[in-house]
Parts: structure tokens; C-alpha cells; sequence
């Protein structure tokens, strides 16, 4: 469902852009009106970040939002709630974002289950590598992703390994680093971006970590299929900016990714 | 001849079902290079002289097995050894490791090195290291651990080392840990990670364990020497359980020694401040291994505590989860109480000042020594030595007087 709804959007010769929001962040009480507002605004899939005390991919932006998720008492069960009442009023693509121990926790049949009745149609585990994928994912769903990572250090053969099992698209982490902590990058970093894209042939490939503004997107947007962006919206809660304020910097990034070259 | 023998990890990093390699894809590649290496200059003779040398003139080993005469007149039963890595340069066996790695790293051509640290053993010996071989050292350490080891933090900044607290989560070294692994990630062209216990994704269990393997090699060959035999107990302290492996492992396959890894029973394993992670933790996936961990039910990892800042760690090296799982060691925990009184017991009875750390083990003799005999040896790793601890003892025996 994801891959068909991004070949939508890029058909449409306008790149995907989606949106990571933190459960339960910066309220549990109304975060399913802040989602709703965020995929208003223009974002095309949103990825649903579920709390986890160590979230060791995540820069400070991120860990600060999980932390404060966790201290609202947001779980894994609050997140499947919020997915099914955004899945009421949108079609959109929602994804989960979650570290292996909170899905190994769970369990994974009923992680997969569970997620995807309630209307995730996919998962990004940052810290499963493909070398962990077989003995961790011991039970799949048809309409339910496994999205994989790949980055500027993978090597050329797993990326083409990575793409061959990564359902979705394929996350491509475009800096090295954690979430948030770098803006813009360097010509290194977009050759290697453009090197690895062409490697990617099963799959759509997303850019993510490092993307902040409208100009990030317009470094990028000729190397990737879409962009993906966290921290930058998880600031703006976090300096008590309104949603009408979140979800215009939402309409004015997806603006961008429909400027056609 | 025994019929099976014990070989961890498989070619993939996995003792059974724990350890591996969970982390961020960007890691993958530093962390294949860095099995690579090792893997060659496993066995190549001049890596392994230049330890060696260094294990000799720089740190002072061979360290010694030392008959502990008034120890073992106090408890009237087996005979009690204990392997003095507490003389190793910069005070605890943390050293091994560090200058394993710092080999590896200069093989591997990285400039810059980290490193996190708990008690701040290890970050003294890493920024000892760095200091010794010219290279720039960053120990990430949990705010809470420099408030208590400060003596260790001023040691670190005047080998050249800078220090950053970490101030997120539980300001321990759990935090530390995550912080160096998110620094390695985003810094991982110039910089090696000298991780400083058997923990992590694979292959830093294996190489950090077979660094520290030397502290069982040599007990193996001194005991021979004192009593023309193999001990009947080896007792070793268990936070992340580096300096446990380190002596156990040369071990394994002597299959009549009964082995004990004491953890950190903190206030009581009825409470919730404790670190006894083998003792009361279940099967979770943390820093880049699946092991043991103390977590909530929803897969939290749990705040956890010990009064020695090396021992306060919620996960604990893949190896010893197995180990637990086939039952050849046997894990219990002793409390901050029970560890401060035999660090006093220690202290007079043999003029040896053992770490907190090591203090969980000693301590452990009073629930072990009384099931022993006479004819038996048990042998004792005093992985460092206290001097550090003073503050904290201070403090703490103050209290109870």
C-alpha cells in the first residue's frame, strides 16, 4: 500500500513528503488532532514514532520528545489508539517507528498483527540490521512493511541486498549522525546520495536525518524520491509553537517538493 | 578429552540466542572493519608481541596470585587466591582492554577515540592509552557517575582527555553508553569506539572478552605453579562483566570448576534500586546485543542502581546470558551493605583496598566460603583497587557507624 500511494505521489512528478511526529507528543490528549492537522497541511504519510528509553539513532530533539512521551505515559498501546482514530479521517500512509526491543517486548506476530489492524501499514526499526532481519522477523503481513535503512556507509552490495528486502521503500539515511543534528549537506554527502540511488531499483527511496527546511528539500529533491522530516517539526512543539503554526511549515516544505524541476 | 567444546560466538556474533549486531545500518561498516582487522592480527606474532610487551613494561604484568593467609584463617575453609589486577597500571584490568584496542585502532587508522565510562575505570585507562599513543580521547560519562567519581574525572582531564557529562535519562552509564554510540555514528570516518566491557554489538563481546582473557591465562598457569592444580572456584564481580570473562573464560572447558559472577543487589533485589540483571532481568535488546536485561513490561529499560558506579548498568555482556542459560556460572548478587562491610573486611585483614566492584565479590565469600572444605581453592579476581571509592566510603561507612 505504501509503495503504490508514493508511486501515486511521484507520478504526480512531486516528491513524497513525510512527517515524523513522537506519540503522544507533546500531548497525549490531543495528538490525534495534531496528526490530523500535519497530513491537512500537505504531508503525505506520517510516521508515528513510539517511545523508547534508549533511543540511540535519535539526536537530542528526538530524545527530548520521546522522554517527555514516556513521562505522559504514552505506550505501545496509546500509539496503536492514535493510529486507528487517524485512520477514521485519512487514507494516508501512517508507519510506526520503534527500536527491537519494544517490538521484541511485544512480541512480533502480535506486533504485526496489532499494528496493522489498527492501521499502521509499516514499521522502521532503526536498530534491526539486515544481519539481525531473519531471526527477528519471524512473522510478516501482506499489507504491512518492513521498512529498511540504508546509509552512506553501507557498502554497495547491501544496498542492493537492503532493497531487495525492504518493503515500502527504502530509508535513506542521507548523513551519518543521529536525527536532527545536522542541517544541509555537503557535496559529499549528495554524491553519495545520487550513487546510491541508482543502486535502489526495487524500491522508492526516501531521504531522512538532516532535512530541516525548504531549502534541504531543494539541495536534494533531484536525488531522492521524498524527503522525511522529524526533528525540525518536533522543535517547533517543543518551543510551544501552535499546530496552525506546525502545520503551515508542514504546507510550505510540501510546497517545495512540488516545485517540478 | 572433553567431548564438546565450548566455542562462542558463531560467525555471526551470537552466543546461542543472545548478542549480535542490533544497531544503525551506518555502524554495520566500522563494525565489519573492525572484525576484520581483528580477525587478522589475532594471530599475527608482532600484534601479539607489541601487547605483550606493552602488558609487561607498561602495565606491570604479569600481575600476581596472591595467597590470601588472614582471609583464609577468617572463614577457616578452602584456601582463598586472589588474582591482583587491582596493581595493574592505572589500578583495575580496565587496562587490557584498552591497550588491545588502541592497537586495533592504530591498525585500523583512527585518529580520534572514544569512549564511555561508569566508575571511570575504563575512561582512565582509555585516556591513558590515548595519552601514551598521541591520540585524542573524548569519554562520555552519566553526570551522576562524575558527581561521584570525581577523583577519576580530574584523572582523565590531566591525561588530555575531555570529558563530557551526559545529562539525558538516568545520567548513569546506560546514558553514557548511548551518547558514545551516537557519537560514533555520526563521527565514524576518523574516530574508534574502545568500548570498555563485554557488551555492545558484535564483535566487541568477543574482543573485549579475549583482551581480558589474559587475567584467567596467567591465574591458570600461577595457580599450577603454587598448587600443582586447577581452583575448584573462581568469584568474580559482574556489572557489564568484563573482568568476569577475563577470568573465566580460559576456564570453560574445565568443566569440574565451579564459576560465580556476583551482581549488584543494591538496596535489596525486593527493591527497584538494584542492577541485578542475570538475577531478575528477562531477554531485551540494548546497546546493539539481545541479553539480559532489567526492563519494565513494556520494554522500557529500568533505572537501576548500585552504590559502585561500574556495576550500575541494566544489560550485561551476551556471553554471560548464555552462560547463565547453560547454567556453567552461576549468578547471585550481594547488596551495597554486604559490599561495603567486605571492602572493610578486605582492607584489614589483607591491606588490599578493592574497588566497590570488587568488593560485590569478596563480599559473596561469606555465602560461599561456608559450603567449602579445606582442601579446596578458591580464587578471587580483585578487578581494582578503591582509592577511588574513598568518598563514597567515607560517606557511606559514616552512616552505619
Amino acid at each position: 500500500m505504501i509503495k503504490k500511494y508514493i508511486e501515486e505521489v511521484t507520478a504526480r512528478r512531486e516528491k513524497v513528503l513525510s512527517i515524523f511526529l513522537t506519540a503522544g507528543f507533546p500531548h497525549k490528549n490531543d495528538f490525534v488532532h495534531l496528526a490530523e492537522k500535519v497530513l491537512q497541511a500537505g504531508a503525505d504519510m506520517l510516521e508515528i514514532g513510539i517511545p523508547f528509553s534508549d533511543p540511540l539513532a535519535d539526536g537530542p530533539v528526538i530524545q527530548y520528545s520521546s522522554q517527555t512521551a514516556l513521562e505522559n505515559g504514552v505506550t505501545i498501546q496509546d500509539a496503536f489508539h492514535f493510529a486507528e482514530e487517524i485512520r477514521k479521517k485519512s487514507d494516508k500512509p501512517l508507519i510506526a517507528m520503534t527500536y527491537a526491543n519494544i517490538v521484541s517486548n511485544y512480541g512480533i506476530d502480535k506486533f504485526v498483527t496489532d499494528a496493522s489492524l489498527s492501521g499502521f501499514n509499516g514499521v522502521i526499526i532503526p536498530d534491526l540490521s539486515l544481519d539481525e532481519y531473519d531471526k527477528f522477523i519471524t512473522f510478516q503481513k501482506e499489507d504491512f512493511d518492513i521498512i529498511l535503512l540504508a546509509t552512506p556507509t553501507s557498502s554497495e552490495k547491501r544496498i542492493i541486498a537492503l532493497d531487495e528486502k525492504s518493503k515500502g521503500f527504502v530509508y535513506y539515511v542521507s548523513v551519518t549522525g543521529t536525527t536532527g543534528t545536522r542541517n544541509g549537506f555537503t557535496n559529499e554527502d549528495i554524491s553519495a546520495m545520487q550513487k546510491n540511488r541508482k543502486l535502489i531499483s526495487q524500491n522508492k527511496m526516501l531521504a531522512g536525518f538532516g532535512i530541516s527546511s525548504a531549502e534541504n528539500i531543494l539541495q536534494i529533491q533531484d536525488f531522492c524520491d521524498g524527503v522525511i522530516v522529524g526533528s525540525a517539526v518536533i522543535k517547533k512543539l517543543i518551543n510551544n509553537e501552535s499546530y496552525d503554526s506546525v502545520a503551515s511549515f508542514v504546507s510550505e516544505l510540501k510546497k517545495t517538493c512540488r516545485i517540478r524541476e | 578429552m572433553e567431548k564438546k567444546n565450548y566455542q562462542f560466538p558463531d560467525a555471526a556474533g551470537h552466543y546461542g540466542k543472545y548478542g549480535g549486531k542490533f544497531v544503525p545500518e551506518t555502524l554495520i561498516a566500522p563494525l565489519q572493519e573492525l572484525e576484520e582487522i581483528y580477525q587478522l592480527v589475532k594471530d599475527d606474532p608482532s600484534f601479539q608481541f607489541e601487547l605483550m610487551q606493552l602488558h609487561k613494561d607498561y602495565s606491570g604484568r604479569p600481575t600476581p596470585l596472591t595467597f590470601a593467609g588472614r582471609l583464609t584463617k577468617h572463614f577457616s575453609k578452602a584456601k582463598i587466591y586472589l588474582k591482583r589486577e587491582d596493581l595493574c597500571h592505572t589500578g583495575a584490568h580496565k587496562i587490557n582492554n584498552a591497550l588491545g584496542q588502541i592497537l586495533l585502532a592504530k591498525k585500523l587508522g583512527k585518529k580520534r577515540i572514544i569512549a564511555e565510562t561508569g566508575a571511570g575505570q575504563h575512561g582512565v585507562a582509555v585516556a591513558t592509552v590515548c595519552a601514551k599513543f598521541g591520540l585524542k580521547c573524548v569519554v562520555y560519562m552519566g553526570e551522576v557517575d562524575t558527581q561521584r567519581q570525581s577523583l577519576n574525572v580530574f584523572r582523565m582531564k590531566l591525561l588530555g582527555a575531555e570529558v563530557i557529562p551526559v545529562t539525558s535519562g538516568s545520567k548513569t552509564l546506560k546514558d553514557a553508553t548511548n551518547q558514545a554510540i551516537r557519537d560514533w555514528v555520526t563521527n565514524v570516518k576518523d574516530t574508534h569506539y574502545i568500548i570498555g566491557s563485554v557488551v555492545g554489538p558484535h564483535p566487541y563481546p568477543m574482543i573485549v572478552r579475549d583482551f581480558q582473557a589474559i587475567i584467567g591465562y596467567e591465574t591458570k598457569e600461577q595457580i599450577q605453579q603454587k598448587e600443582n592444580r586447577l581452583p575448584d572456584y573462581l568469584v568474580a564481580c559482574v556489572g557489564g562483566g568484563s573482568n568476569a570473562m577475563g577470568i573465566f573464560y580460559p576456564f570453560l572447558n574445565d568443566k569440574q570448576i565451579k564459576m560465580i559472577g556476583v551482581e549488584a543487589a543494591g538496596y535489596g533485589l525486593n527493591t527497584t534500586k538494584h542492577s541485578a540483571t542475570l538475577t531478575l532481568g528477562r531477554e531485551g535488546i540494548f546497546h546493539g546485543m539481545k541479553t539480559y536485561l532489567l526492563q519494565n513490561k513494556d520494554g522500557q529499560v529500568e533505572e537501576v542502581h548500585s552504590i559502585s558506579a561500574g556495576l550500575d548498568y541494566p544489560g550485561v555482556g551476551p556471553e554471560h546470558s548464555l552462560l547463565k542459560d547453560i547454567s556453567r556460572v552461576k549468578y547471585v548478587s550481594v547488596t551495597d551493605d554486604e559490599a561495603l562491610e567486605a571492602t572493610k573486611l578486605m582492607t584489614e585483614r589483607e591491606g588490599i583496598l578493592p574497588a566497590l566492584e570488587t568488593a560485590h565479590a569478596i563480599a559473596y565469600l561469606n555465602y560461599l566460603m561456608p559450603s567449602t572444605l579445606k582442601n579446596e581453592i578458591v580464587i578471587v579476581n580483585i578487578s581494582g583497587r578503591g582509592d577511588k571509592d574513598l568518598n563514597t566510603i567515607i560517606e557511606n561507612l559514616g552512616k552505619t557507624k
